[in-house]
């Protein structure tokens, strides 16, 4: 298919470090005998445990259901017993801890009875979307958007063109690449059930260039499947960040979405090569998501590969597994390097949106003491959103939070772009994080505040008014008093005129 | 384990400040190379004393202020300031006129508006005008190029000239100094006498002015080659050679008899140091790729008005400065549409 010229601006192209991974096929991770699962992996609200310290569960159980709309159950990865229901440390930037179900595999690895559904066109599209929620499916890409709700086009929306992205333009990560490779026909699978639950007519599988055996093995999977309707592989120059969300379908369409907007809005849908490999297995085999594509690469493990691996084990299994030479003051990144995030302890759980464990990488060193900003520019070349990362820095520096909205710090995608290229190594992002944070702050308290003062305003008016009716009643009484006072001086008046002297 | 983390990205590139202005300095070789050849040792000595001082200068302001010395003294940003001016100095300006021009350049141009990437104008070009008004013969007293110098120098005496200010026996400044292509057509067009630039006059080399041509184009080829490593982009200098040479065109199509070439406006002066070297500043230039080219076409068409028009021979640190006042309303008028937001 072709690539249309009209894409995004700026951007980077990065070496990309992919063979490292991408030479071994993938392998199933040995099973831990603890596993953490957080409750809350996903975007939206926590899951609720609907299990007791205690229980016995076996592999694919439904442990915690979802809360609220936006969100989604989660599973047993294995059979054992649930041996805790705490806070644990989680892997966040924050660093902090969560809520998480612990569970002790008993090495059985029994799976519950599991629901397949032979024939999936006999599944209402309400029902394909409610399977994938109860299989705990959210966004494999990064993000962990429940996947039902990007199934669901709403009556006001028509969706015109699916996309799935293949692209994984992160430099290091091949999970993607490495499910294409292998597991094309159910990824295909799964797009055919995504095409049904959309009514959608176009489907556009978006690889990058530097991976063409994905792309090739994508296109036989097409080939293959009759029922796979008008879909596409397009395969797209490389050039970091591609596969982020917007810019994705900036250069597939060459559409925008609109500023705090969804592709929907554009008649648009996206969705992960993973999630749609996860929709497969949870319809035609009735699994739900316990598992994913992890891949542990950099140069401080010596067997680097990507691994099936249940959602809840220790990351330093793995590491463990391929060989790590991690040293003390090595840094162990969990996703890419250009908007991955750093662990702090090795033992953190793999979660549903964990792509890849990062080791060792050669520029992962503390930055220098940054120099002023020259004001070269290069930062605003290489912004995919076009925006003037210079002007947000220096008002965020200047704590100006009214005027880094202004110039639209809301739309940084947060890719690292113009950290990378500013010669002044000023950690450009990190203020535009710490900007966002604060302006939701600030948002958050005013909003709190102006409820408070509402509440204020409401109790003044209503003293006010009790005021108003206390002296009313009091003119009233003093009315009456000094009614009542006059009549009585005139009955006295009265009474002496008419009392004879 | 660690308490503090790195926070992505986790990749850098390898664009480095100090090493733009490395390589900023490498692609003025040439043109010092031909400056020295036609104009004699005082240019080599201007930039070598130029740069001692500006070094002395940059490392005092930054004690008073406080800040690390070593990432800023070796930023290059000061010795880039230095060269520039001394370049743009008569070779044989004397040595206080060129501490004065340090002086103001770093304290005044630079810190006293906060330092590096604060400062609204070029400190070189700021510190050139107030040279060029407070001392305007020494600042225009330029030797003739060799080749038409009937005293040409040896080093010795191009250092005594510069740092006690004798000459040799029976020479005086007046005598040994000559006006600049620039000059002779700046009085040309005063008197409205007809072509000056007739292929027989003296100071007209094989396209421009003798000597300046070369160092022009010396200076062309730096820039190049600093487009070509990505040290500056196209922008600013092709936008004001291009409305220089538009401008220039037009006006000799129109009046052919009183206008200079067009090749000579972009062979003379400081066209093409300022074109890639002094207009390419980052802290002072616009920003965005609109303005750039906006803030590049001002500074020709205001180089062509101070140059035909105005009280000086050369209109580029005028204009420079002009220019640079406007930068915040154009970058201002000129920032790129966002993605998702309209037009
Ligand atoms: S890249 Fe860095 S130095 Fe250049 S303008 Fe942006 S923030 Fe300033
Ligand atoms: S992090 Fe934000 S400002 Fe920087 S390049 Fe990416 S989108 Fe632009």
């Amino acid at each position: 298919m072709k690539y249309p010229h009209d894409t995004f601006p700026g951007g980077l192209k990065l070496a990309g470090h992919k063979a490292i991974s991408n030479q071994q096929t993938i392998q199933e991770a040995p099973l831990s005998k603890h596993f953490v699962l957080p409750l809350h992996q996903h975007i939206g609200e926590a899951s609720l445990p609907n299990v007791e310290v205690g229980d016995k569960v076996l592999k694919g159980q439904k442990i915690a259901s979802a809360q609220d709309y936006v969100s989604v159950p989660l599973h047993a990865p294995t059979s054992g017993t649930i041996i805790d229901i705490s806070e644990q440390p989680i892997p966040h930037p924050s660093g902090l801890s969560a809520p998480c179900i612990t569970l002790e595999a008993d090495g059985k690895d029994e799976w519950i009875n599991l629901d397949p559904v032979a024939d999936f066109t006999t599944l209402s599209e309400h029902e394909i979307r409610q399977r994938i929620r109860d299989a705990g499916i959210v966004g494999l890409g990064g993000a962990g958007f429940p996947s039902f709700i990007k199934l669901n086009p709403h009556t006001h929306h028509h969706v015109e063109t699916l996309i799935i992205n293949g692209i994984e333009c992160e430099p290091y990560i091949t999970c993607d690449d490495m499910l294409m490779r292998e597991r094309a026909d159910k990824i295909i699978a799964g797009i055919v059930i995504i095409r049904r639950a959309l009514r959608v007519k176009q489907c556009i599988i978006a690889i990058e260039d530097n991976k063409p055996e994905a792309a090739t093995a994508m296109q036989q999977a097409i080939e293959n499947r009759s029922d796979i309707g008008d879909t596409d592989v397009m395969v797209i120059p490389t050039r970091y960040p591609a596969g982020s969300e917007k810019q994705l379908v900036q250069a597939v369409t060459g559409k925008t979405v609109p500023s705090g907007g969804l592709p929907l809005d554009v008649s648009i849908v996206c969705h992960n090569v993973g999630t749609c490999y996860a929709i497969a297995q949870a319809i035609f085999h009735g699994e739900p998501l316990i598992s994913r594509i992890v891949t542990v690469t950099g140069e401080a493990v010596d067997k680097p590969r990507n691994f099936e691996t249940l959602i809840g084990t220790p990351i330093n299994l793995l590491l463990e597994h391929c060989g790590s030479k991690l040293s003390e003051d090595d840094h162990l990144i969990m996703g890419g390097p250009m908007m991955g995030f750093e662990l702090l302890r090795y033992d953190l759980p793999v979660i549903k949106t964990c792509n890849c464990v990062l080791t060792r990488i050669s520029s992962s060193k503390p930055k220098p003491q940054p120099l002023p900003c020259i004001r070269c520019g290069d930062c605003a070349v290489a912004c995919p959103v076009s925006l003037l990362p210079q002007q947000l820095y220096w008002y965020t520096r200047a704590n100006d939070l009214e005027k880094a909205r202004d110039y639209n710090l809301f739309d940084c995608i947060e890719c690292g772009c113009c950290s990378y290229v500013c010669p002044s190594e000023i950690p450009l992002v990190q203020y535009f994080r710490y900007a966002k944070t604060e302006a939701m702050t600030i948002e958050a308290e005013k909003r709190k505040s102006e409820h408070a003062r509402d509440r204020y305003d409401t109790r003044l008016a209503r003293i006010a008014l009790e005021k108003e009716e206390k002296a009313e009643r009091q003119r009233q009484r003093k009315a009456a008093l000094a009614a009542s006072k006059k009549a009585a001086e005139a009955e006295k008046q009265a009474e002496q005129q008419d009392t004879p002297t | 384990m660690k308490l503090f983390g790195l926070t992505s990205p986790f990749l850098v590139g390898n664009s480095r400040v100090t090493k733009h202005m490395i390589q900023l300095l490498l692609a003025l070789i040439p043109a010092l190379g031909a400056l020295v050849y036609y104009f004699g040792y005082g240019v080599l000595i201007n930039l070598i004393f130029a740069t001692i001082v500006a070094l002395l200068v940059e490392a005092f302001m930054l004690h008073l202020r406080g800040r690390p010395l070593k990432p800023f003294l070796t930023d290059g940003s000061a010795i880039v300031t230095a060269v520039l001016l001394a370049l743009a100095l008569p070779s044989l300006a004397p040595w206080w006129l060129t501490v004065i021009g340090i002086i103001f350049a770093i304290v005044f141009a630079k810190h006293l508006y906060g330092g590096l990437g604060y400062n609204p104008f070029n400190p070189a070009m700021a510190a050139y005008v107030l040279l060029l008004i407070s001392f305007p013969v020494e600042m225009t007293s330029w030797l003739p190029v060799n080749s038409i110098n009937d005293h040409p120098l040896s080093f010795t005496h191009t250092f005594q000239a510069i740092f006690s200010g004798q000459l040799p026996a029976g020479l005086t400044l007046d005598t040994i100094s000559g006006a600049t292509p620039l000059d002779e057509m700046k009085t040309a067009i005063g008197q409205s006498v007809d072509p000056i630039f007739v292929t027989n006059h003296k100071l007209y080399g094989m396209i421009g002015g003798k000597g300046w041509e070369v160092v022009n184009l010396c200076f062309l080829i730096g820039g190049l080659f600093l487009i070509y490593r990505r040290v500056i982009s196209w922008h600013i200098p092709v936008a004001m050679l291009a409305s220089l040479a538009l401008i220039s065109s037009i006006t000799y199509f129109i009046t052919p008899h009183t206008s200079a070439t067009p090749l000579l406006h972009l062979l003379s002066g400081g066209t093409m140091i300022c074109a890639f070297f002094i207009a390419t500043d980052p802290v002072t230039a616009s920003t965005t790729l609109r303005g750039r080219l906006i803030f590049g076409a001002g500074i020709g068409l205001l180089t062509y008005i101070i140059r035909v028009w105005g009280g000086y021979a050369d209109g580029i640190a005028f204009a420079v400065l002009l220019m640079n006042m406007l930068v915040p309303t154009i970058d201002y008028y000129t920032q790129p549409v966002t993605y998702g937001h309209k037009k």
